[in-house]
């Protein structure tokens, strides 16, 4: 069946459909039952599952992911929602020494299968600790693996696949994305969930994205197109691990590559990926590769986010100075 | 506890005699006022598009203006997100708290000069920060305590409990002020607290109270009295003001989805600034000419907060970059010059 889904009701309805699969999948989080969570992606689920699979935890960010592990233990498939990126950081701790490292330790003997679900990213005008871009800090950590969906298609099935996965994933949703549609088959076959994917294709640049500076690329494309510049775009959406083998591909034929994200751009997951191409592909790059991202400050008072957040203009700008060497 | 009951009778306690002066009677009158006047005043604005968001503290301006005037100008107050109240007792200007609710700041005003720290989003941080500065108090030997603002959710985090393990160890000088409003966000007490709050403090080893929330006389009265044990070496108390938020958590959220109107009904009839109104009025310590007065005062305020946001001025990009760090670093000054010089081309550009 095809339907046009938000993000945000993609979402629900693979939650919805995991919970169905599974029963030992729990939904876990602040206000995730009787109100559906503050952007609604759980709205209806604690109506249907009941509360002991949709559970409104107490205000506790390190019990939520510290509880998580222990039902781990037991078999249970957590999948704990984060209301919002910046207060990730109370369970930063057990996510971080704890998630991260119990499969290693225990020699696989204690899986963790755990979902972090967190809302990230800027762009909807909110007071501070509202739009963060942690992402580094996770995909850095290594025993756990990082995902960032950028539409609904991505968002009804990832969100499934990462219930289903062995290990941990960080799941980022991009806030200011939650309302934007596209048509899901809901009885596709999906693709892999840790792999990037080229959306659209083009000779002189290749460009990269994750989450929601996705929409950004496409737009800066089609505007580069106008004149005469023909940009690919790839999707990176897995962070940890990285795909990065399409984009190899696509450099070797470009010559040229520029990431684009809303995380400041210093030792962000542009670093990372400049290096890595640089590494592969340095005979067939024309110029370096540049990265277009948030500035190195805290994250701004939402008067300033559009100054801050890479926008249409930064990319092309980039798109330029690659195109100028 | 309780000093002026809903009907605006005055009663004694006998652990906490109160004496209040007529003038100072009018004085909290006129605080609750106006501070409801200003909370009113920023949830229209917000409506209307002017700000991002608004905490309303709809339901605790007695809890905020009786802790806030129980304090000393040499106390200092560690807020979360909603304290406006507090923040007036303590001279903050409200066109401050509301630029930061603006997105025009991430708060404007002087936590030094005014004693009123800045606004804490991340819930229950700043109750480690109150139990340090009042170890820092302590330690230099100054007659002076911390009071931290805190909701009953806030009281589940571990930060929050380990607060009050320090405070208990070191025996500091803070005060744990907790608006029990009922809900965290959607999430009831229950879901946080299976004991009455204030009874988790004898698990710290301190003392721990309930105080009426919406009655200010009594939540002035047991501040005063918390406050000055902690100034006097005797260490840190726990306050459960017992009140409710009348309106929604924030002016994103939609209450009618997780409480009953019938419930807001029975917190109406024990409205904090009713039963002020009615006692001022019974006793004669204040006329109609008083109330009318303080009316317009309320009416004067609510225009200077209205013209004063919708004209306040966006900040300067480049403000992004100031104060990152006390000393600039060469890479965010190049990363300043870059933007300065991205932003002027399009001057140029006719952008
Ligand atoms: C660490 C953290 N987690 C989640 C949030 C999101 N959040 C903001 S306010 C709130 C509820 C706070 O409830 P309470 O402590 O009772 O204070 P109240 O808002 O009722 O005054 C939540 C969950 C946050 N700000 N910080």
């Amino acid at each position: 069946m095809t339907e046009t889904l938000t993000i945000g009701k993609a979402l629900n309805l693979g939650l919805r459909r995991a919970m169905e699969d599974d029963a030992k999948v729990v939904l876990m989080g602040e206000d995730i039952g009787r109100l559906g969570g503050v952007f609604r992606i759980t709205d209806g689920l604690q109506k249907d599952f009941g509360e002991d699979r949709v559970v409104d935890t107490p205000l506790a960010e390190a019990g939520i992911l510290g509880t998580a592990v222990g039902l781990a233990m037991r078999g249970y498939r957590p999948v704990c929602e984060i209301q919002f990126d910046g207060f990730v950081f109370p369970a930063y701790n057990q996510i971080v020494t704890q998630v991260a490292k119990i499969h290693a330790r225990s020699r696989g003997r204690l899986p963790m299968p755990i979902v972090i679900r967190i809302p990230f990213g800027g762009g909807i005008g909110a007071v501070e600790h509202h739009s963060e871009s942690p992402e580094a800090y996770f995909a850095h950590t290594p025993g756990l693996k990082v995902v960032a969906v950028s539409n609904p298609v991505d968002a009804y099935w990832g969100i499934q696949q990462a219930i289903a996965h062995p290990d941990p994933v960080v799941f980022l949703e991009p806030k200011r994305r939650y309302w934007e549609k596209a048509e899901v088959d809901t009885d596709a076959t999906p693709g892999p969930l840790f792999a990037s994917r080229v959306l659209r294709g083009g000779d002189d640049v290749t460009l990269l994205a994750y989450g929601p500076m996705v929409k950004t690329a496409l737009q800066a494309a089609e505007a580069a197109a106008e004149e005469g510049r023909s940009i690919e775009v790839v999707d990176l959406r897995t962070l940890s691990p990285l795909d990065l083998e399409p984009v190899f591909d696509s450099v070797r034929r470009t010559g040229r590559c520029v990431v684009v994200h809303e995380a400041a751009v210093t030792l962000g997951l542009g670093a990372e990926i400049a290096a890595r191409v640089t590494e592969t592909c340095f005979h067939s790059l024309e110029a370096p590769v540049l990265r277009v991202g948030g500035y190195d400050t805290p994250y701004p008072p939402s008067k300033l986010e559009e100054e801050y957040l890479p926008d249409l203009d930064r990319v092309l700008d980039a798109v330029d100075r690659s195109m100028g060497f | 506890m309780q000093l002026l009951t809903p009907e605006g009778e005055r009663i004694q306690h006998p652990d906490h005699p109160l004496d209040v002066s007529a003038e100072e009677l009018r004085g909290l009158y006129r605080d609750l006022v106006l501070v409801r006047r200003w909370d009113v005043e920023a949830t229209a604005l917000q409506r209307q598009g002017e700000l991002g968001i608004w905490a309303s503290l709809l339901g605790q301006e007695a809890a905020q203006i009786g802790a806030g005037r129980a304090m000393a100008d040499t106390d200092t107050a560690f807020p979360t997100y909603r304290e406006h109240g507090v923040a007036w007792t303590r001279g903050v200007d409200p066109l401050h708290v509301i630029s930061l609710f603006r997105g025009v700041d991430n708060g404007g005003w002087d936590p030094v000069a005014t004693g009123f720290n800045l606004y804490t989003v991340v819930i229950g941080a700043q109750t480690l920060h109150a139990t340090g500065y009042a170890m820092g108090l302590q330690r230099d030997g100054a007659e002076s305590a911390a009071l931290a603002f805190l909701g009953d959710g806030a009281t589940s985090q571990g930060e929050v409990n380990e607060a009050m393990i320090w405070a208990a160890s070191f025996s500091a000088p803070v005060v744990f002020f907790c608006q029990n409003n009922q809900y965290a966000i959607s999430v009831p007490l229950e879901r946080q607290s299976r004991v009455p709050l204030y009874q988790r403090a004898a698990g710290f080893g301190f003392p721990g109270v309930r105080v009426d929330g919406n009655d200010v006389l009594a939540v002035l009265a047991v501040t005063r009295s918390a406050l000055a044990a902690a100034r006097e070496g005797q260490g840190p108390t726990f306050i459960e003001a017992f009140t409710y938020r009348m309106g929604a958590h924030t002016t994103s959220d939609d209450p009618t989805r997780y409480r009953l109107a019938s419930e807001l009904e029975e917190w109406k009839l024990r409205d904090p600034i009713a039963r002020v109104k009615a006692y001022l009025s019974r006793t004669g310590v204040a006329d109609a000419a008083f109330f009318d007065a303080v009316e317009a005062e309320g009416d004067e305020l609510a225009a200077r907060i209205r013209s004063g946001t919708v004209g306040m001025p966006d900040p300067p990009g480049t403000a992004m970059f100031d104060r990152v760090y006390a000393e600039q670093t060469p890479h965010l000054a190049a990363q300043q010059a870059e933007f300065e010089a991205y932003q002027a081309s399009f001057e140029g550009a006719g952008h």
